[in-house]
């Protein structure tokens, strides 16, 4: 899916300014926890997470994750944006909660793991 | 040993979690450069990441030594806190003395350090109660781990 198509779909706002439009997220990982996400997330190419801090935009950078979804109504700082824009990150930002967000996009084709 | 072709060394601050990953975000910057594996890239971000935040939460920050050669990544970060007491208990998953204040910004679940150990092609920690800690990683660029 396009970040475009992400972000209809869970009718969100794309606060990243910067982003490739062009990429084709498959894959997705739900966690507030990102020891968790490091440690068991594989090739996932977006985060859905209710957490809110610099950290989250690093653990995506880590782990090569294209997309972060802020859930639950939750909007990241604006020192986060611009961290997120200048390693390349889009950032959306959705009222759905944690699981009704992951499950609309699951539902359009969003997998667990495999490939960016 | 190689004569190492990229040294860079880096301050690790204090419970400063808004710039915890500078360092390690800096690291992956130069593997990209240099055309390193993605998969390897990952893997040593990931380890270096993963001690670094511990410095951050658990030893008052640090300092980060990083040598690159045309063979490998070799990363050491250091710190004088309180040391760990039972190495063999904290490399376990799920255990932590993490305080709930960093529970709270996500981390301090009690994977960091197994989690460096799946990255690392070898991980060695030196430490010693009310001295700190020494964590050395190494990450092969020919290495076909996977993770």
């Amino acid at each position: 899916m396009k970040i475009s198509e992400i972000a209809q779909a869970i009718n969100g706002e794309i606060l990243t300014k910067n982003h490739d439009n062009e990429l084709d997220i498959k894959s997705a990982c739900s966690a507030d926890l990102m020891s968790d996400v490091m440690a068991f997330s594989k090739e996932n190419a977006m985060l859905l997470t209710g957490l809110i801090n610099p950290q989250v935009v690093r653990t995506a950078e880590m782990m090569d994750m294209k997309v972060i979804v802020f859930v639950r109504g939750k909007k990241p700082t604006e020192s986060m944006i611009e961290l997120a824009e200048e390693k390349g990150i889009a950032l959306i930002a959705t009222e759905y909660p944690l699981f009704e967000a992951s499950g609309r996009l699951y539902e359009k084709g969003i997998q667990g793991s495999g490939e960016n | 040993m190689k004569k190492a072709v990229i040294v860079r060394d880096y301050t690790i601050p204090a419970n400063d979690f808004t710039i915890a990953g500078e360092a390690s975000s800096n690291v992956r910057k130069i593997l990209t450069q240099l055309g390193v594996s993605p998969n390897v890239v990952k893997r040593a971000s990931i380890a270096m990441y993963e001690a670094e935040i511990n410095a951050v939460i658990h030893g008052k920050g640090g300092n980060a030594h990083v040598e690159i050669d045309e063979n490998k990544i070799y990363i050491v970060i250091s710190d004088e806190g309180p040391g760990i007491a039972d190495l063999e208990l904290a490399m376990q998953e799920g255990y932590s003395t993490a305080p709930d204040s960093i529970r709270e910004m996500g981390f301090g679940a009690g994977m960091g350090l197994s989690n460096m150990k799946k990255h690392a092609d070898i991980l060695d920690i030196d430490t010693e109660v009310n001295r700190g800690t020494t964590v050395h990683i190494t990450v092969y660029f020919n290495s076909d781990k996977k993770i």
